[in-house]
């Protein structure tokens, strides 16, 4: 279960938003300069909240009044980029090793054949980020959050660099993700998107939650 | 014609030597400091900044002077090394090496810093999502694509070090097999009466060096930018 409870001031724009979270695909909707990315950011411990909580699985991950805030690093929430992010200077292969690495886990084939077949980038593993087109860099940096072993994954448009045919080619692969079970927040200003991917709906407007609930609240 | 004496040989080694050691010394120091320049924020940093910079546009025999006042056998700190420490710098090679790094830190730290800024601080971010801690994001990210500039600024360090003169002649003088370099060889050979064809060997010898470094700086800077972008 996920708890967020915060208020964040950023220049102009203020953002106070509040809402609890069972399902197993949190939709975050809004308009582009709702706060969306904001949010996660501070849900991945890249942005600190000036008061408030977030709390993961009992887990207090910020608590301002406490002077809880736990670094990024030590979360263990994945954070796939709506830019990728890949490592110029590594290829594909170190890429998806890299979060176990960090992690000091211990080599996992059996996951990492699982994963690299699930989202098709077995042949992908020798080559640099700048030779993968949009979608495959796109798909690298899925398989690189899955393969850290996050508890929570956060998607902050993933297909909205992408043309819509290369949407239609990544979208299956995100539903098969949704069926592995890992607990999601999924960021989109396309409701489209949200109405097959997400379980739950947090609306986001000028920084305020405006609606909660199923997917039925973006009709 | 082109035969380098034994002396001439000496004074290239030694060089080459001072040079060296005085950029594989300073290089970390360098990439602390373009680190915290390119990346933090705090007081005194323009102060910081300036004298990083100030060996780059202070007269070289002030810089010298500075040294000897301080790192001098009486100097403030240089006599409390030699007395604690055994380390003695003045009239030595290292005191040579330390002139020259001291001389060659602002050339060497200006790459390092432009390329940790060059670099995208949302891959950084990413890494600590993945699981880094903040001194595995500085081994792991920013260093290595940081490098190309890091290796740049050694090899101007070095070109910077080799002909390095007015600092190390002020600082640790010109003492034959100790602390006399290719440049103060060639200032004493052509203040002697047929100095001119030894003296004129040194000048084609650190030219070589000189544009050789050059070469092998070009050469970094752009294997930089193709690394940045993923090539």
């Amino acid at each position: 279960m996920l708890r967020v409870d915060v208020t964040k001031q950023l220049g102009e724009f203020s953002l106070e938003a509040s809402f609890e979270s069972q399902g197993r695909v949190t939709g975050l909707f809004g308009a582009s300069g709702a706060g969306k990315t904001s949010l996660i950011n501070m849900i991945a411990g890249l942005l600190r909240p000036d008061r408030g909580i977030i709390a993961l699985d009992n887990e207090t991950l910020d608590d301002t009044s406490a002077g809880v805030h736990v670094p990024p690093h030590r979360r263990r929430i994945g954070y796939v980029f709506q830019d990728a992010r890949l490592f110029p200077h590594l290829d594909v292969r170190q890429n998806l090793d890299y979060g176990r690495r960090m992690n000091r886990l211990a080599e996992d084939q059996a996951q990492h054949a699982r994963i690299t077949d699930l989202l098709d980038i077995g042949h992908l593993l020798d080559r640099r980020p700048g030779q993968l087109s949009g979608g495959e860099r796109q798909r690298v940096a899925l398989g690189r959050a899955l393969l850290s072993k996050p508890r929570l994954l956060l998607l902050d448009e993933p297909l909205g660099s992408l043309d819509e045919s290369r949407k239609e080619e990544i979208l299956p692969y995100l539903v098969r993700l949704r069926d592995e079970g890992i607990p999601m927040v999924y960021v989109s200003h396309d409701a489209a998107e949200l109405r097959q991917l997400a379980t739950q709906i947090v609306m986001l407007k000028r920084g305020r939650v405006t609606a909660l609930g199923g997917v039925k609240v973006l009709t | 014609m082109f035969e380098i004496s034994p002396a001439e040989w000496t004074a290239i080694l030694l060089s080459l030597r001072v040079a060296v050691v005085a950029t594989l010394v300073a290089t970390p120091f360098g990439i602390a400091l373009a680190w915290l320049l390119a990346r933090r924020e705090f007081w005194g940093k323009s102060i910081l900044d300036a004298l990083v910079h100030l060996p780059l546009v202070l007269p070289p025999v002030v810089t010298g002077y500075l040294l000897l006042l301080t790192l001098g056998r009486r100097g403030l700190v240089g006599a409390w090394l030699a007395d604690n420490l055994g380390i003695v710098f003045a009239f030595r090679w290292t005191g040579a090496a330390l002139a020259c790094g001291v001389m060659s830190f602002p050339l060497l730290v200006r790459p390092i810093r432009l390329s940790i800024e060059a670099i995208d601080r949302r891959l950084e971010q990413a890494s600590s999502t993945l699981g880094a801690a903040p001194w595995q994001v500085f081994a792991t990210v920013t260093l290595p694509l940081a490098l190309p500039g890091v290796l740049a600024g050694m090899v101007l360090g070095f070109a910077k070090a080799i002909g390095e003169f007015g600092a190390t002649i002020t600082f640790v003088s010109n003492i034959p097999g100790e602390t006399q370099t290719i440049s103060s060889a060639i200032y004493s050979l052509i203040q002697t009466p047929d100095g001119d064809n030894a003296a004129g060997r040194l000048v084609v010898v650190s030219t070589v060096i000189a544009m050789g470094a050059l070469i092998a700086s070009e050469w970094f800077a752009r294997r930089a930018t193709k690394r940045l972008h993923g090539n």
